[in-house]
């Protein structure tokens, strides 16, 4: 390959392709295809960036965590406890969320980023068990078991109202999930985010050529938890109500097998496995309450067996 | 010889936290040298032991076997039915990515929760302990449950057992030379396939006794491997993959402390282990006698 | 004239196949009910047996509806997540068209529906929960046919201190629930006159209670009042046996959610002499109980037994039938909370229940209940009756 073609194919890479307006252009298309289906609409937009954020760690930097939830959860209840306290306008509320969130990531990070592999799991674990009872414990503040009472969201630039047909509060996700994803998009394209993808696939040589591997780690994981806790206070400010489950771990499992059956690493199997995932569940939920487990389960171990790399993973073998 | 009451009450929580213990350690060994061994993070364990616990309770109370036949019959029943699916479903995944280990185990405990409750009910399964270890035994400074003290005993007996076993047999010398360099192993001629099938099978079958035996303390419920789960992964960081003594001492030290600590600082005992498996881990990442 | 021939042809054929469509049936008026519950989630178990409770009731009154309205009962499972019940009473409303919700297990569920219900005027009769004394005051819509854990927590704190019993220890569980409990068993007790000497919360998640129960030991009261959720009933009995503390001459007290009836035979005989409070005891004796068991013999042969979730569940379904059969199944959210507000059930399976208008939360009997051997078997005898209790948390607590 000539140097100039080279340059040209790595330029290519990294500038948006049509394509990618496809789930865009879908998710607007879905207002008006699915009108009572808004409220889940929205939080499967608020679940993508969650699983977006996810991705970040996992996919990208190759931090295998069991805990996101706790960053979920710090945002949605900051979030949650403004607007109880009078203070509900959505869009500081969604910084404030985030601003707590990320500054639960780096003290935690530096903590749980000085290991690796199954320790690495289970201080993430251990981090995101831990501050979920220490809001059971601060019921006072937290409402404990009986979830945040007392949210008021006020209308977003003053006009917008939450209404009970979600209709504000899916183009609200909509919009904050978009920039969320383009900000993602940035930082994957960018030289940052290229040497995190080293930094998962070969540590020695990075850290051979003097790449600075802890702070990098450390900033992703930030910035992921920022992403996390945004998607938490979405969905606080959308549904007005947070609790407990916000943080617990069957929340941090389940945004793990969602990333894992779209495609882990790839920023955009979010946009198939959570949908699918959620909307499966709401389906058989309305069906056949008790056995979703096993369905779930079964697609899961399908997927693995058969679909190695997620649903993404599974078109690009077609395409070759 | 009269105890004061002080020193009854620590002796008494030090011998439930003890039999705790043994229950998590029966448990969760099995994991930890097929963790160690084969690298593969079986989230699944949990429901190996499960199995046993139900396979114990339909035997007893449906077929009317006695307590230690039946027993036994869990275990060789749980570790027989875990060869097919280390052969059709684990081998795939022996050395690839964790993440498909994680969710092809994830799978495969949601479907087990279905599974149980629908033959089983969502209700917990009752143990009735043989008359026999129901009951007190006096063991002149003070009296415990029978049931409990034969948890202890149990699981003291297989700890040796296993360590001879580990350390004393081809068998066991083979498990510890893959464990430390499966290439070098391997070249060397060991099998090293067929040997990951039966430490496999022999470590669910370790699950499953300890799930059976311990179906007083961790009750038997269709959702009893997600609401383990963390128990029996603190147990195997904690004490380090593919290793026998790792995880003895780390149930020992999580069963035993945190008995101790919800005793004295109820408040905040369950944050204990916690905090605790957060600091060995900084100290020693690999577990307390992690080799892998 | 052959184009005259072909009309009429054609306006015999198209009366002749008018004449022999079916007669469109008479308008039905079909009640659509919102059902959410916990069937996926630590509290299946619960689940269960109250749906069994609610299908039973179906089966048996079904009949009873009047001609040409029926029932239609839209399930759906907030899997133990309060934001899912939250948008699925929202599906359900603005999707379903529901004209009421009934159920829900977890207090929390029923606090995210409640202000829902406001903005929708569909009302909210909780059926099962038993948490959170508070949420009818949410909204207007909500009323509580089950019971409220003071309810339960406070008759009994007052009865153990008019037995003679001095000094009191609490153990519960470190969740609201179990603080609720706590305080209604502690006021209930001070207020007779007696002493707490003491008082634990137990972590939530905890397999093995033998430490809290040595605590309990170590304070050597006369009495203690524990509370657990169910699905842990077995758990704290188990300690109890191991520990001795029946031996140590200490009295223990609960909730009727320490020995449901279901989990007895798993729990041989340390429970006996155990003293509990509830609302509904499998061998209480009155008329609607006996009708009520003689169905679910019928219904469950295969050995499963109700307790005071099927029960709480069942009397929800006759609160809304008796509603459809008032109103013959028109109502409006307004129509149906003036109904509730004045509901009452005299024969109810576990005594007379109504609905306080105030506060339109449940007004029943609290039984004081001691488990004891019965035909063989172990029951929980009823051994005091503490006559139309209403929510005693809100006698103290008055609105600002």
């Amino acid at each position: 390959m000539t140097p100039s073609r080279a340059v040209e194919a790595f330029a290519r890479r990294h500038r948006y392709s049509p394509l990618e307006a496809l789930p865009w252009m879908a998710a607007v298309g879905a207002y008006f295809a699915f009108p009572d289906y808004l409220a889940l609409g929205a939080q499967i937009l608020a679940t993508i960036l969650f699983a977006l954020s996810a991705d970040l760690v996992l996919g990208y930097a190759g931090i295998v965590t069991l805990g996101h939830a706790a960053f979920f959860g710090t945002g949605a209840y900051t979030a949650g406890i403004l607007a109880a306290h009078g203070w509900g306008e959505p869009i500081t509320g969604l910084f404030a969320g985030a601003i707590a969130a990320a500054l639960l990531g780096v003290l935690s990070g530096l903590v749980v980023l000085r290991t690796a592999g199954l320790a690495l799991l289970m201080q993430t674990l251990v981090v995101a068990t831990m501050v979920a009872e220490a809001a059971n414990k601060a019921s006072f503040i937290t409402g404990g078991d009986d979830g945040l009472q007392g949210m008021e969201v006020w209308p977003i630039f003053g006009r917008l109202h939450f209404d009970m047909f979600g209709r504000t509060g899916y183009f609200y996700c909509l919009i904050v999930v978009f920039l969320c994803w383009l900000a993602a998009r940035q930082i994957v394209h960018s030289p940052f985010g290229r040497s995190l993808t080293g930094i998962r696939e070969n540590l020695r040589r990075m850290h051979a050529i003097g790449a600075p591997v802890a702070r990098r780690r450390l900033i992703i994981y930030t910035i992921s938890a920022a992403l996390a806790g945004i998607s938490g206070a979405l969905i606080a400010q959308t549904t007005q109500f947070v609790s407990l489950s916000f943080l617990s771990l069957e929340r941090s499992g389940t945004v793990l097998i969602m990333l894992i059956i779209g495609g882990v690493g790839r920023l955009y199997g979010v946009f198939i496995g959570v949908p699918l995932y959620m909307i499966a569940q709401d389906r058989f939920s309305a069906v056949a309450p008790v056995y979703w487990y096993f369905w779930i389960g079964l697609l899961m171990v399908l997927v693995v067996v058969f679909a190695r790399g997620g649903i993404l993973g599974l078109f690009d073998r077609f395409r070759r | 010889m009269h105890l004061s009451d002080t020193a009854s009450a620590i002796i008494s929580i030090g011998f439930h936290g003890l039999a705790f213990a043994m229950v998590l350690y029966l448990i969760s060994v099995g994991l930890s040298v097929t963790m160690g061994l084969m690298g593969f993070v079986n989230l699944a364990h949990g429901v190996f032991a499960m199995a046993g616990g139900y396979v114990l309770t339909t035997l007893m109370s449906r077929w009317g076997l006695p307590f230690l036949p039946a027993l036994l019959a869990a275990a060789v029943a749980v570790s027989l039915a875990s060869l097919p699916i280390e052969r059709l479903l684990y081998r795939r995944l022996y050395g690839g990515e964790e993440l498909d280990q994680v969710l092809l185990t994830m799978g495969l405990v949601f479907m087990s929760v279905a599974a149980a409750t629908y033959v089983w009910g969502p209700l917990q399964q009752p143990l009735q302990p043989p008359p026999w270890l129901s009951g007190e035994v006096d063991f002149g400074v003070r009296s415990f449950p029978a049931y409990r003290s034969f948890l202890i005993l149990c699981g003291a007996a297989l700890v040796t057992a296993l360590w001879l076993g580990i350390e004393r047999t081809r068998f066991g010398a083979r498990v510890r030379a893959s464990v430390d360099n499966l290439r070098m192993a391997q070249s060397v001629g060991i099998d090293t396939s067929r040997l990951f099938m039966t430490t496999f099978a022999l470590g669910s079958g370790l699950a499953g006794l300890g799930g059976g035996l311990g179906a007083d303390l961790l009750a038997i419920s269709p959702s009893y491997a997600l609401q383990n789960l963390a128990y029996f992964l603190i147990v195997v960081a904690v004490g380090g993959l593919g290793s026998i003594r790792g995880p003895f001492v780390a149930a020992l030290l999580i069963g035993i402390a945190d008995t101790g600590f919800k005793y004295l600082l109820p408040e905040f005992g369950a944050f204990f282990i916690y905090a605790l498996t957060l600091g060995v881990l900084l100290w020693r990442p690999r577990g307390l006698f992690g080799r892998a | 004239m052959r184009c005259g021939r072909f009309v009429v042809a054609l306006i015999i054929v198209v009366s002749a196949t008018c004449a022999l469509l079916p007669r469109r049936a008479p308008a039905q008026t079909v009640v659509k009910i919102g059902l959410i519950s916990s069937y996926s989630g630590f509290v299946a178990q619960a689940a269960d047996q109250a749906q069994k409770g609610i299908d039973l009731y179906l089966k048996e009154h079904e009949k009873d509806l009047p001609q040409g309205v029926k029932v239609e009962l839209v399930r759906r499972d907030d899997t133990s997540n309060p934001e899912v019940g939250k948008r699925l009473a929202q599906e359900l409303i603005t999707r379903e068209h529901v004209q009421l919700l009934t159920g829900v297990i977890l207090s929390p569920v029923a606090a995210a529906i409640a202000p829902l219900t406001a903005e929708a005027k569909v009302p909210l009769l909780i059926s099962i929960a038993a948490g959170g004394s508070a949420i009818p005051r949410i909204s207007p819509y909500v009323a509580r046919v089950s019971f409220t854990l003071w309810q339960q927590g406070y008759p009994i704190g007052k009865w153990a201190s008019e037995q003679g019993w001095k000094k009191a220890y609490t153990a519960v569980s470190d969740f609201i629930p179990g603080h609720d409990s706590e305080e209604a068993f502690t006021k209930g007790f001070r207020d007779g006159g007696g002493q707490i000497v003491g008082a634990v919360r137990m972590p939530p998640a905890n397999p093995d209670f033998a430490p809290f129960v040595q605590r309990i030991r170590d304070a050597k009261p006369d009495v203690v009042f524990v509370w657990v959720p169910s699905v842990q009933a077995t758990a704290l009995v188990k300690a109890v046996r191991d520990l001795g503390l029946r031996e140590a001459d200490i009295q223990i007290t609960s909730a009727q959610d320490l020995l449901p009836e279901e989990q007895l035979p798993a729990m041989g005989d340390t429970p006996l002499g155990l003293i509990t409070s509830g609302n509904y005891s499998t061998v209480g004796e009155r008329p609607g109980n006996a009708n009520f068991l003689a169905a679910w013999k019928r219904e469950y042969a295969d050995g499963a037994i109700p307790n005071f979730l099927s029960v709480n569940a069942w009397d929800g379904m006759v609160a809304i039938f008796d509603l459809i059969k008032a109103t013959k199944g028109k109502f409006t959210g307004d129509e149906a909370m003036a109904f509730f507000k004045n509901w009452k059930n005299p024969d109810s399976p576990r005594g007379p229940i109504m609905i306080d208008p105030e506060t339109r939360d449940i007004v029943q009997n609290v039984y004081i209940r001691r488990l004891e051997q019965q035909n063989g078997k172990l029951a929980n005898i009823e051994i005091a009756t503490i006559p139309m209790v209403k929510d005693p948390w809100k006698e103290f607590n008055p609105p600002k």
